[in-house]
């Protein structure tokens, strides 16, 4: 019976210890940045960030860690929106970044703080099937035919997801359609779909761990990554049209203050567009924004169908039909017409 | 031991009842249809978990579990657990206390509403945290003002953690508080001893094996955690990532002998707590 009592005390005690612990966690003297990011730019974060604490200890002398959140780009958002504290936000898409100042944590004009519309790596969307591309697919049309099963994840919710929408929204324009048949394409698509992940990361682990389906709509840098950790056993497509797809970075304002850290976290983003930061960019299979670094990865034959990372390294396939976000008229538009609740996707995927 | 029994009661079914054989080809497919399902469902995977966590050889296995954000997810885990332990102690004594000695309006409502969480998908209780706490609540002003971030830190795991598993303490002591009845203490108390005492000597004795059992399965429930955590915690890696997250952190970044490993961490942390359990069980 004393026993029993004195181990209570005990644990009551060390409850006691864990108090002021758990409330000195939550306490804002930070030596380290959050970085909240989309899905598929785990492996380059983690490569790029023990680049940026080496760089930052060289430039100020002090130490920092960055600590990674990774999800469907559109989840990622609503979380910082709902207070998650992130000091920078590196998202898939700019709209994502615009919710966000919707909130007012960020102020306005964030796009034109960084160069190049603050997207220092660019990708695109291309196809991942299995080996030797046993149903044939090519082109986004192949996508309609009878018995081809798709893997995307929802456009509600990942970035990704957006731009496969948008990419074969720009195919069948190519083709011709008019609005309405566009709209009955899209919806002959997206009875295809097998399986709606809300991140491109549960996407590819739907198709690549689970076999799932007989395409993936990827983005580039991930189906480079799965054929690279499963060699011989996926292909990639590149399809005729596909879009530039520009993934957005910010600094967030309000946080930063909060946190006294607006220094380093801008240095975190401008830093993104140093050399060694593109080449990284580079061999992390994103397209970097540096002409020169770009040109160095810029693949020399015209292949559309890619069986394994080519071995000089030069694996951008650069002569693809490629739209960007403008011709949707912008990120807002695009999402008042399509994305948002009784826009087009929802008329589509029922 | 358990064929130790079975044998016991083969006996003794073959002795009151001509017909034993019958039932004894009943008993073996019964057993056999429990054996089965426990292999497909739980031994089969468990072995799964054990081979690919070991199988890239044991050293690797001990990176896995001795990586940085590994031992900072068990560390949040167990911190998150123990504040469950601690607040559901007292609330569960205290709430099993007022609702077997007390009388009073709404003791119905108050014993259905303990068992909410037991009901309620965990993904709901952390919407409703997220509501709120978060930044468009009325209270996040205040929050601010005061420094205390809630959700997406360490706070908001700790909540839903508590949320989650504060009926179990309360549910395992009520009805042996019942069963109990209320002489000894009123003989105690006419005796002149005071409350503190009284639940020390008297109350505390009868209800500690009971206690006991609901700390193990608090513990345990509260280990395992994901849906709440997952919405609250926000994924922060080496910050708000309990263990059952990183698993899921490991897993998507196509880390499989992490993982696995991870996870053989929680089983056997499992394990464990089933063992105590039947210790506490047999008492």
């Amino acid at each position: 019976m004393k026993k029993k009592l004195v181990t209570m005390f005990t644990s009551i005690g060390l409850i006691g210890a864990m108090c002021t612990q758990t409330i000195g966690c939550a306490a804002n003297e930070n030596n380290y940045i959050i970085n909240v990011s989309y899905d598929p730019t785990r492996e380059f974060y983690e490569r790029y960030n023990e680049l940026f604490t080496e760089h930052w200890e060289d430039v100020s002398g002090e130490t920092i860690d960055i600590i990674q959140s990774h999800g469907g780009s559109g989840k990622q958002a609503l979380e910082v929106a709902n207070g998650l504290e992130a000091d920078v936000v590196t998202l898939a898409l700019e709209q994502d970044i615009n919710q966000i100042r919707n909130a007012g944590l960020i102020e306005p004009g964030f796009v034109d703080e960084f160069p190049d519309e603050s997207s220092p790596y660019t990708s695109t969307i291309v196809f991942l099937v299995r080996k030797n591309n046993p149903k044939q697919i090519y082109d986004w049309s192949d996508l309609l035919r009878e018995g081809v099963d798709v893997i995307t994840p929802n456009p509600k919710t990942s970035g990704g997801a957006r731009w496969n929408y948008l990419a074969a929204w720009y195919y069948f324009e190519q083709q011709g359609q008019s609005e309405a048949e566009i709209l009955g394409s899209m919806k002959q698509l997206f009875e295809h779909v097998l399986v709606l992940d809300s991140g491109a990361r549960a996407s590819t682990t739907t198709f690549v761990e689970n076999g799932q389906g007989d395409v993936l709509l990827s983005w580039e840098n991930e189906a480079f990554l799965s054929m690279e950790e499963h060699p011989g056993e996926y292909e990639i497509v590149i399809p005729s049209v596909s879009i530039l797809c520009q993934p957005t970075v910010a600094v967030v304002d309000e946080m930063v203050q909060k946190h006294g850290t607006t220094e380093v976290s801008e240095e975190y983003l401008k830093y993104l567009y140093s050399d060694e930061a593109q080449e990284l960019i580079a061999q992390s299979f994103y397209r970097p924004v540096n002409e020169t670094i770009y040109a160095e990865y810029s693949s020399e034959d015209s292949d559309r169908t890619i069986s394994e990372p080519p071995e000089n390294g030069r694996w951008i396939a650069s002569d693809i039909d490629l739209t960007d976000i403008s011709h949707f008229g912008g990120w807002e538009k695009a999402t008042e017409v399509h994305f948002k609740d009784d826009g087009y996707f929802d008329s589509i995927y029922e | 031991m358990r064929e130790n029994k079975d044998h016991v009661t083969t006996k003794n079914l073959t002795e009151q009842n001509p017909a034993g054989r019958k039932n004894k080809i009943v008993k073996y497919i019964l057993i056999g249809i429990c054996v089965l399902f426990l292999f497909v469902m739980l031994v089969l995977p468990l072995c799964y978990i054990v081979s690919i966590a070991f199988g890239s050889g044991i050293r690797t296995y001990l990176t896995a579990i001795t990586d940085k954000y590994t031992l900072k997810a068990m560390k949040l885990t167990i911190t998150a657990t123990l504040w469950a332990l601690g607040v559901n102690m007292f609330f569960g004594l205290s709430a099993a206390w007022c609702l077997t000695r007390f009388d009073f309006r709404g003791k119905k409502v108050i014993s259905t509403l303990i068992d909410l969480p037991l009901t309620i998908s965990p993904v709901i209780a952390g919407l409703v945290f997220l509501l709120t706490y978060g930044r468009q609540s009325v209270l996040y002003p205040l929050l601010n003002e005061l420094g205390i971030s809630v959700i997406f830190a360490v706070p908001g795991v700790v909540l839903a953690t508590i949320f989650v598993t504060f009926p179990y303490i309360s549910r395992e002591i009520i009805p042996v508080l019942n069963t109990i009845g209320t002489d000894e203490e009123e003989a105690a108390a006419l005796m002149g001893m005071n409350g503190f005492t009284i639940f020390r000597k008297i109350t505390f004795p009868h209800i500690r094996w009971a206690f006991l059992f609901g700390v193990v399965l608090c513990t345990a429930r509260a280990m395992g955690e994901f849906g709440a955590v997952s919405v609250l915690s926000g994924h922060l890696r080496g910050l708000t990532n309990t263990l059952p997250l990183h698993v899921e952190v490991l897993y998507q970044g196509y880390d499989f002998t992490g993982a696995f490993a991870v996870s053989s961490l929680l089983v056997i942390m499992a394990v464990v707590i089933l063992i105590l359990r039947n210790i506490l069980e047999k008492k």
